[in-house]
């Protein structure tokens, strides 16, 4: 089997003792960073990106690895120990997570939390390594008219289709979009939407964005409503562990977790609420002990943690084979990816298999590590927690701007950031999601150049969009996803039938 | 703007005009007349296909149809309910940002630039120690001035303070 042979080889990459390295210092980073409240996984890699800078691309990246699930651990404790979900993707976990911290059973469910994401992160991350080189076999044959139909469809679906609504989905995603166009004009050399600034020429940066609109955004958007929330940070009684009746309670929806997760990440389908829910109420539907859920319920943390963490191995399917970031988190790695110049794609897994499959291999071993890591490190991030608000916001505040003053400290740069900052606090207020700006930033301009490559090969002629059947299908796909929430209204109403 | 104030003074309370909303509405459809302007500007120097102008105009069409579909949510009222913000916690963090920037622009350096960010984020969420949080700051960012400094050899912007060490 070539995927045994490639993956081996990865591993053989990933346990050399400075990546090992790496890979412990990326989950430690992604962890502490990730359990402070509100930061979310995308920010948490946005913030720790500047980190990266000097090392090698194999080292960055497996220690992108360990960010990206420290990040998402850190996050579900944030969400059992005090209800502040840093994303909707926590959701579900806050649901009962926090019920079972309030009843003295936080141990158990930051357990099934812990090892549920390890069994979730393991076979997401098999079925990443085997499905991989089966879609990178069917991209090669893709065109450009054909790529760009593909991130049509990736606009409409994490945009439009499954949001709440799809008209400010549709706005954030444009506001991305038009970001996306300053700067010089790659194939002309002209300079768009600059006003004669010469910073601006090279465009935006993603992490300024990143980092403005979550950082900045939230810290503003906190202070703001300080008045109205009280977080209460519920100390861990009792035991840590969990009983034979958690087991055997746990390990179903942990199964049927990754099964829903995965598959749904995969897909350009707009991240992991949609998994997260269903397991949850999948959960509910199949638990002999009905009466719990709601009140703290461990197949209710044990299933969404799984799908949340099977989705984002799951995610990495398309940004690894097809350069296709479908999440906030994925327009992040997307972003490390490139500041070596590196494009994921099919190209990169013939030309830097090395670099590929050592990254998939990285992944099982921040699995492993954050295993072994986290259970008895949890005293320590509940510490994290017990930072006083004014003190942990003015320091994300710092650590945000600290990463843009080292990668380029101008006065513009700073102003953009500001500036977005603002940008992100108003779309909290008035509820645009915040993700479609990231994507738009990062996919609009390869977007615009896979289209303006196609019809500069067919002479100008339009209808080569339409000609090739995979474009052809992959633009009727966007069509509907971009119609359905209209059609249908009981869609985007998803979210809030869960709650 | 007769519309305006006719619908909010027909509509029953809970669906009146939502006046922020309108003016996201307006925005947008400004930004779209910026892109449009600015697309003007553009040489078309392509034989075949399309040249830098187009994408601007196709993404201008796009925004003001949804500033039209903002509007018509916010004419009735469509928007999710916001609560009550207090204005001075965020004046006071984008003062912060505002001292931030101009020291860095000053030449001021880093550590004096976070500080001050540092203490108005806290001053912002109700923090009143603000000598003991200074000093906090200031012992925050000399750490962090030296360990980029020293461990990544990453340069962070230097001022008096950061000569001094």
């Amino acid at each position: 089997m070539e995927t045994f042979a490639a993956l081996a080889h990865g591993m053989a990459v990933a346990m050399q003792p400075m990546n090992l390295l790496y890979a412990l210092i990326g989950v430690f980073l992604g962890t502490v960073v990730g359990v402070l409240p509100g930061i979310g996984p995308a920010l948490t890699v946005a913030l720790l990106l500047p980190v990266t800078y000097k090392l090698d691309p194999g080292g960055s990246l497996i220690m992108f690895a360990g960010i990206y699930y420290g990040g998402m651990y850190g996050g579900s404790t944030t969400a059992i120990l005090i209800n502040t979900p840093g994303e909707s993707a926590s959701m579900a976990t806050a649901l009962e997570g926090n019920k079972m911290a309030k009843a003295g059973r936080g141990g158990p469910a930051l357990a099934t939390s812990a090892i549920g994401s390890f069994v979730a992160g393991t076979i997401a991350t098999i079925g990443l390594a085997f499905l991989a080189p089966w879609l990178v076999d069917f991209a090669v044959r893709f065109g450009p008219e054909d790529y760009f139909a593909l991130m049509c469809v990736a606009f409409v679906t994490v945009s439009a289709t499954f949001g709440d609504s799809p008209i400010r989905g549709l706005t954030s995603l444009f506001i991305g979009l038009i970001l996306g166009l300053i700067g010089i004009d790659k194939l002309t050399g002209q300079p768009r939407l600059a006003f004669g600034i010469p910073e601006l020429l090279d465009g935006v940066e993603v992490t300024t964005l990143a980092v403005g609109l979550f950082a900045v955004g939230e810290a503003l958007y906190v202070a703001s409503r300080r008045h109205h929330t009280e977080e209460k940070l519920e100390p861990i009684r009792g035991s840590l562990w969990m009983t034979r009746q958690d087991w055997q309670r746990s390990w179903k929806p942990w199964l049927r977790g990754t099964l829903f997760g995965f598959p749904i990440g995969a897909l350009p389908a707009g991240g992991a609420e949609i998994p997260t829910f269903l397991s949850y109420s999948t959960e509910k539907r199949l638990t002999k002990y009905p009466e719990e859920f709601g009140k703290g319920a461990i197949e209710g943390v044990a299933g969404p943690e799984a799908a949340n963490n099977a989705s984002a191995a799951g995610t990495l399917v398309p940004l690894l084979t097809l350069g296709l970031p479908t999440s906030a988190t994925a327009a992040m790695m997307l972003a490390g990816f490139q500041q070596y110049g590196l494009n994921p794609g099919p190209l990169l897994f013939a030309e830097r298999p090395d670099l590929v499959w050592g990254l998939i291999a990285s992944l099982f071993i921040a699995n492993v590590m954050l295993l072994v890591l986290n259970l008895p490190l949890v005293g320590l991030w509940v510490k994290l927690l017990a930072i006083p608000q004014p003190w942990l916001y003015a320091g994300i505040l710092v650590f945000a701007c600290m990463g843009t003053i080292a990668a380029k400290p101008s006065v513009v740069e700073l102003s953009m950031l500001a500036g977005f900052g603002v940008m992100g606090f108003l779309m909290r207020r008035f509820d645009f999601p915040i993700a479609p700006v990231v994507i738009g930033l990062i996919l609009g301009p390869i977007a615009e150049s896979q289209l303006r490559r196609a019809l500069a090969i067919s002479l100008g002629d339009p209808m080569v969009l339409l000609q090739s059947p995979m474009s052809a299908t992959l633009l009727g796909i966007a069509l509907i996803a971009l119609l359905a929430p209209f059609v249908m209204k009981g869609l985007g109403r998803f979210k809030a039938n869960e709650d | 703007m007769t519309l305006d104030s006719a619908s909010s003074d027909s509509a029953p309370a809970r669906r009146r005009v939502d006046a922020a909303g309108v003016v996201i509405a307006l925005v947008l459809a400004a930004l779209a007349a910026v892109l449009v302007w600015d697309s003007r500007q553009l040489q078309t120097t392509t034989m075949y296909g399309m040249g830098p102008e187009v994408m601007p105009v196709v993404i201008a069409i796009g925004l003001g149809l949804l500033a039209i579909g903002n509007l018509i949510d916010a004419l009735r009222g469509n928007l999710p309910a916001r609560e009550s913000a207090d204005p001075k916690a965020v004046l006071l963090i984008l003062a912060g940002l505002a001292l931030l920037i101009a020291i860095i622009g000053l030449g001021g350096g880093f550590i004096l630039a976070t500080s001050a960010l540092f203490v108005t984020t806290s001053r912002a969420f109700g923090r009143r120690a603000i000598l003991v949080d200074t000093a906090i700051a200031l012992v925050m960012t000399t750490l962090i001035y030296l360990a980029f400094d020293r461990l990544l050899t990453l340069s962070l912007p230097a001022g008096p303070l950061e000569r001094l060490l």
